[in-house]
């Protein structure tokens, strides 16, 4: 079972992203389209404009903090369409710009990465592609199926595994989770591998008890390194609205988040809570997931993304 | 984020300090921050439109009751709207309607990574448990790896029959597979559990409309993230169109999120929010509250309970104070008309005599005596009374009957009616205030001998309170 068709297989990275994200910025775009048949930037019309910014799930405070700085120097002066769409892809790609890091990987053996999130957010298909592109990319990946608890998520992993063609620790369901990737961490020890990357069940972040249990789990793997986890990923549903704020504090809090993964970015949803989470918590935006095969996972880029949301 | 609308709303109504009814400036102010709230808590601007018009429409002219700020009343009215709002209506029943043929077929719809498999399986568990029926769950999740096994191991822990998985099949097969089977041997369900998809994904879109064109569900659930955020519109609307949703299950109530997503879907498909998924375990899973969703969404449900006291509060200080008049054997019509407008608001003098000591056989006389119409026509009589006349009703005589028949477009004789009506009322008023005299006495100082076991039967004595 294979979801890569030839098809897909030929279409360049930049045009798929574009197109997933063409999807994105559709309905944004045209809710400024709408605004703009009124020429003359007045209050009402800033108000609208903030509106629509905030129906792409960027929250009130963004949205406000973009309608300024529009209002600044151009308030109650003609301005067109294309002039409001380049002004809020600037100062889009100006939050984003410093969050836009790829994953880099340690020379540590295995730079270990720990992924985390809320249910069904995409933390396993999430591991799936990056361990296909980590592994055409020739590097040694290995897999620990943490998610112990979800019915089938451990078969879900290794069939990812199989098409990644690397390998996968794995235990019966309802085994402990850090157990497992504690072994996990010691059979990719010994065979020298480059890269663990450790699937974890979904969690809300209210359940305290949950949470608990992931710094369990980062507690045993430093008992094999000290540094464990090197990167610890908090994967994002990107049609989640304003609890994704909640989401990064809390993980964040709890297991010392070191970098977002966008996923759904295909949907109708507008992605827009990444600007305010940039904004807010400035952690690195390593990827954002566009499709459902590995190649639809890319590095994130801040001008693409904004240049795109605005259509300019 | 949301617990601040309180904050806001006092900041809008600091400067207000007359009371009375809220002026159209009053609502407005208030109405922008209640936006604001209502956006941050994810609920879909275009029905945050809707909805902010629907409240400022019935808060304009609202009266604020004593002991509650301006603020605190528009929060309490715009939770009244969200009720209103995510409530399934009258005569609507809870849970799934599984009024239809056995097998009956219910479809679960949504974005990857709802819930849908997970709530597919507590439906199930559900169904057979407390309704007691035999269900068979069909995964038709061809896509994700390892779906159909998540069902099938989903299955064997609550004790729900799966179908058999055969490799290759098409969603549409296995959906036709699946109701065949549910026909030969005797299920009273099949629940057919999708694929996630994308709204916009047109290729997987009409595939779900060809399974819903072979299965003919009698539910179709669109299966929603309670943390969803402004994009529900976009999803509901695209899900109602090509599949015809029946129900919404929300998913993730357990969670932090707010919410909003519920009034979004709720408000764009029309169709119930029917189950709420609580939690990871098997039996998470509820019938759907709107008030309850309503004061999370809102995030303030000790205020809505705090406001709503008030008003009780303040009925039953003017019930009291004409309780306390009619003690003094003082009973007028302007006293008549105020009783006959309470009982078209609620209890009334039975209620009020309910609070006098001694009464109680008679509350239940008065009870269900008094119809609208009769309520309306005497109303009417009374007012085309002068002032005079309603002080001192002894004053009537023929001709001035004559000129209030006339006034009120009714007969001599119902006016004189109304006067008999009143002239016995009148005088069960001092049978009342005197038989109100040793009962004071009585239960006042079985009152007070009782000291604190109060809240044991009806309402306190009348006159013990003072």
């Amino acid at each position: 079972m294979t979801l890569e068709t030839s098809e897909t297989e030929k279409r360049g990275w930049f045009q798929r992203l574009k197109a997933g994200l063409t999807r994105t910025s559709t309905k944004i775009t045209g809710s400024i389209t709408g605004i703009f048949t009124k020429k003359k930037l007045d209050r009402a019309l800033l108000e609208e404009l903030e509106e629509a910014l905030i129906a792409a799930d960027m929250g009130p405070a963004t949205a406000a903090r973009l309608t300024e700085a529009l209002a600044k120097d151009r308030f109650d002066k003609e301005i067109t369409e294309q002039e409001v769409r380049e002004v809020f892809a600037t100062e889009i790609a100006n939050i984003l710009k410093p969050v836009a890091q790829p994953l880099v990987l340690s020379d540590r053996e295995p730079h270990v990465v720990l992924v985390i999130g809320v249910n069904g957010s995409g933390k396993t298909t999430t591991i799936g592609k990056l361990a296909q592109n980590y592994k055409r990319a020739g590097k040694n990946v290995m897999l620990a199926a943490g998610d112990t608890f979800r019915a089938a998520a451990v078969e879900q992993l290794k069939i990812w595994g199989e098409r990644a063609g690397v390998k996968v620790v794995a235990r019966e369901a309802g085994a402990d989770a850090a157990g497992l990737a504690y072994d996990a961490l010691a059979a990719a020890k010994a065979e020298g591998a480059d890269l663990l990357l450790i699937d974890t069940a979904g969690r809300l972040q209210n359940k305290t008890d949950l949470m608990a249990e992931l710094q369990k789990i980062i507690r045993v793997i430093r008992k094999l390194d000290p540094e464990a986890p090197h990167s610890t990923l908090l994967v994002l549903d990107a049609t989640t609205g304003q609890n994704a704020h909640s989401q990064v504090e809390i993980f964040k809090a709890m297991c010392d988040v070191t970098g977002l993964v966008i996923t759904k970015l295909d949907g109708s949803a507008k992605g827009g809570v990444l600007v305010a989470l940039a904004e807010k918590f400035k952690l690195p935006v390593h990827a954002v997931g566009v499709g459902e095969t590995a190649d639809d996972l890319r590095p994130f880029d801040a001008e693409v993304f904004a240049k795109d949301l605005m259509d300019v | 984020m949301f617990e601040k609308l309180q904050e806001r709303l006092n900041g809008v109504f600091d400067k207000l300090t007359r009371r009375g009814a809220l002026s159209e400036a009053d609502v407005d102010e208030a109405m922008r921050e209640v936006r604001v709230a209502l956006l941050e808590a994810d609920v879909a601007l275009p029905v945050v439109k809707d909805f902010v018009a629907k409240v400022r429409e019935g808060a304009v002219g609202e009266r604020v009751v004593k002991s509650v700020t301006p603020g605190q009343m528009v929060v309490k009215l715009v939770h009244d709207e969200l009720v209103k709002t995510l409530s399934a209506g009258e005569g609507v029943e809870p849970g799934l309607d599984l009024n239809a043929p056995a097998p009956v077929p219910i479809l679960m719809v949504g974005l990857q990574g709802s819930g849908k498999t997970t709530t597919t399986a507590k439906i199930a568990k559900r169904l057979f448990e407390q309704r007691g029926k035999r269900v068979l769950m069909a995964s038709l999740d061809v896509r994700r790896p390892a779906a159909q096994q998540q069902l099938a191991i989903l299955g064997e822990q609550v004790g729900v029959k799966t179908l058999p998985i055969v490799l290759g099949e098409t969603p549409v097969a296995i959906a036709k597979r699946a109701i065949q089977m549910g026909r030969l041997e005797g299920f009273d369900v099949v629940l057919l559990d999708t694929a996630g998809r994308l709204a916009i994904d047109e290729e997987l879109m009409s595939e779900v409309a060809e399974v819903h064109a072979a299965a003919k569900p009698h539910e179709t659930l669109l299966v929603a993230d309670a943390m969803t955020g402004q994009d529900a519109v976009n999803v509901a609307k695209a899900f109602k169109e090509r599949v015809n949703v029946t129900g919404i299950a929300l998913t993730r109530v357990d969670g932090d999120a707010r919410g909003g997503a519920a009034l979004s879907m709720r408000a764009i498909t029309g169709c119930p929010i029917k189950l709420i998924g609580v939690g990871e375990k098997m039996d998470a899973l509820e019938d759907f509250h709107a008030d309850r969703i309503s004061s999370r969404i809102l995030g303030m449900g000790d205020i809505v309970s705090l406001v709503e006291k008030a008003i009780e509060t303040t009925e039953a200080e003017e019930a009291e104070r004409l309780a306390k008049k009619m003690q003094k054997g003082e009973f007028d019509m302007n006293d008549l008309a105020g009783q006959l407008k309470q009982l078209q608001k609620m209890g009334g003098l039975a209620s009020i005599a309910g609070m006098l000591p001694g009464l109680g056989k008679m509350q239940k006389q008065l009870e269900g005596r008094v119809d609208d119409k009769v309520i309306r026509r005497s109303l009417a009589i009374i007012s085309s009374m002068t002032p005079k006349e309603r002080r001192n009703p002894d004053l009537i005589k023929a001709s001035r009957k004559n000129r209030i028949a006339k006034g009120c477009g009714m007969q001599v004789q119902d006016v004189n009616k109304l006067l008999k009506q009143h002239l016995e009322m009148a005088r069960m008023m001092k049978q009342v205030s005197k038989l109100g005299q040793k009962g004071l006495m009585r239960s006042g100082m079985a009152g007070l001998m009782k000291g604190g076991a109060g809240g044991m039967g009806g309402p306190p004595p009348f006159g013990g309170r003072r």
